[in-house]
């Protein structure tokens, strides 16, 4: 599985660019990131290639910071590829909660990181229809 | 166990005839030995000997701090400078210190009090006690440190600070009774566990803890990590330190010792006495004391009394354990809020230390209450969802506790300001 950072933000001028800074000094190198936000506030989920050192450093500096695993999937660069992968789960009534885009690719296909609660039930449903599912090893080295 | 069966079980008709007598006395010696009680009682028109019963305490002045910084250092004493044994101060956060004396007859009463509190604790003469509470101007330490001696404990007076030694003597003395503030006690396990001490080689059974307010869910988690019955004892130096109230083994309200000091509940706004039951300010007569006597000194703390019987067998009246202070008390839409209260609720979403602060303003002609609420480890969620909920649970329950609606905020950790010692709790940007 992969290992996604999540933290807490707040909708304040600066606070992004501060976990980037913090990041950056300690040479963890940002491969993906989504945030979620509403008026008051932000999550920020990041994949990174070194997530126990970005957690540790974050948690230094005083963030509220938390360590999820998620999926990741290739996803035929094409119309129509993320439906395809996206109905594997549907037939398994398995619910994503979320989902971004990787900033790399491995091949010519695209790179999706997939948040459900049943990620067992995910991986196996993803594999039996022949879906490239990645391990935290090769995403983290990308 | 109780200490003194006499008095603290005294039928209440009999406890009223005793506490009338000694407030006579007491408007006696006050009208006749500080000039600014005999000013106040001429104000308000009323003599010593006009006193018929209880009722007529309503017709006498109050005391506020104010009034013995005012009088500073010696003022307020009842009696001449050679009958004093002993000073205590209280901190002055701000300009000088409280003063408060004691004759030799105040430190035996006083001697009394804090054995009954420690009895009410577990404290036997066979307990061995470490009182790590400070010495000093502090009431605390020699409070408790009297007390502890009065019941033929065994005392360790090491004071307040030193952590490692205060475990090191706990292991090695063989401590069966704590006594120091909720927050040091919390410390101390904390500490153990960091030192890897191995909690059940330790012999403590009880935790005589007071000195600060502090919740039901502190009780919890000191009983539970230290392993003991964690007992709440009220005091303040103004009245006579520690040793004012204790909760017995029930632990369902403390004992206020009623033949020293007779309490009321008063509303904090309109100065009016409310009946048992209901939330106010906390106000103390003292009844006995020859040092400094105070007539309806104002502890700013707000509380409820309770008057039915306790099943231990005592029969002085309980107060709830502190909920809040008038100070911090706030006004918004014609409803009185303490910050404890939002704590309350704060602590039950699962929080052991929760910061936060209160923000209120007021758009047109209508108060608005901002809680922002730092979000922890434990509320964190990497789903929005989550997070949402929480702040609407939040929401929820200060709308349902306090009947006013809030606008909840979570904000990042460490970004309410700290301040040493007292948290800032409120911003009031209402000009008035």
């Amino acid at each position: 599985m992969v290992k996604q950072i999540s933290l807490f933000l707040e909708n304040k001028e600066g606070r992004l660019a501060r976990v980037c800074r913090i990041l950056g000094d300690a040479g963890v190198n940002i491969r993906a990131l989504s945030i979620a936000d509403t008026s008051n506030f932000g999550v920020l989920r990041l994949i990174v290639n070194q997530p126990d050192t970005a957690y540790q450093i974050l948690k230094q500096n005083g963030f509220v910071a938390d360590i999820t695993e998620v999926i990741a999937v290739e996803v035929p660069d094409q119309p129509g590829g993320l439906a395809g992968t996206l109905e594997i789960l549907e037939k398994k009534s398995i619910n994503v909660e979320y989902m971004y885009a990787f900033l790399g690719t491995t091949s010519q296909d695209a790179l999706v990181i997939l948040r459900v609660e049943n990620i067992a039930g995910a991986v196996e449903a993803l594999e039996a229809a022949n879906v490239k599912v990645l391990q935290g090893e090769e995403v983290y080295s990308l | 166990m109780i200490w003194n069966q006499h008095y603290e079980c005294m039928p209440r008709e009999q406890l009223k005839d005793l506490q009338l007598e000694r407030l006579r006395k007491t408007l006696e010696r006050v009208y006749h030995n500080v000039p600014f009680y005999r000013q106040k009682l001429q104000e308000a028109g009323f003599e010593p000997g006009d006193l018929q019963s209880l009722d007529d305490l309503q017709k006498l002045p109050f005391t506020a701090k104010q009034d013995l910084r005012d009088n500073y250092p010696f003022g307020m004493f009842a009696v001449p400078m050679s009958e004093i044994v002993r000073v205590h101060a209280s901190s002055g956060t701000t300009g000088k210190p409280t003063v408060v004396g004691y004759t030799r007859s105040d430190i035996n009463t006083w001697a009394e009090l804090m054995a009954r509190t420690l009895t009410c604790g577990g404290t036997t003469k066979n307990s061995v006690i470490q009182v790590a509470y400070g010495y000093g101007l502090f009431t605390g330490g020699l409070g408790v440190h009297y007390g502890a001696e009065r019941i033929g404990a065994s005392v360790i007076p090491i004071s307040g600070g030193n952590t490692q030694r205060q475990i090191m003597l706990m292991e090695d003395f063989g401590t069966t009774v704590l006594a120091c503030t909720p927050s040091y006690a919390i410390y101390l396990a904390e500490a153990m566990e960091e030192m890897g001490v191995d909690k059940k080689r330790l012999k403590l059974q009880y935790g005589v803890f007071g000195a600060e307010p502090w919740s039901e869910r502190m009780r919890q988690e000191i009983e539970k990590r230290l392993n003991i019955k964690a007992i709440d004892i009220y005091g303040l130096s103004e009245v006579i330190g520690p040793g004012v109230a204790s909760e017995c083994q029930e632990q369902k309200g403390l004992h206020i010792f009623e033949d020293h000091f007779l309490p009321e509940v008063i509303d904090p706004v309109t100065e009016k006495p409310l009946p048992f039951g209901e939330k106010g300010e906390l106000v103390f007569t003292s009844l006995t004391k020859e040092g400094i006597p105070i007539i309806r000194y104002r502890t700013r703390d707000i509380t409820t009394l309770k008057a039915e019987v306790c099943p231990c067998g005592r029969t002085h009246v309980r107060m709830e354990k502190i909920m809040g202070r008038t100070d911090d008390m706030l006004i918004i839409r014609g409803v009185n809020v303490f910050p404890s209260q939002i704590e309350s609720v704060l602590l039950e979403i699962g929080d052991t230390e929760p910061h936060y602060l209160l923000v209120v303003d007021r758009k047109g002609s209508l108060d608005e209450l901002e809680v922002q609420v730092e979000v922890s480890q434990a509320m964190f969620s990497d789903k929005v969802k989550g997070l949402e909920t929480l702040e609407k649970m939040i929401h929820h329950r200060i709308e349902s506790l306090l009947g006013i609606s809030a606008k909840v905020k979570l904000v990042e950790p460490h970004s309410i300001p700290r301040s040493e010692g007292k948290a800032k709790r409120v911003i009031d940007k209402r000009s008035l």
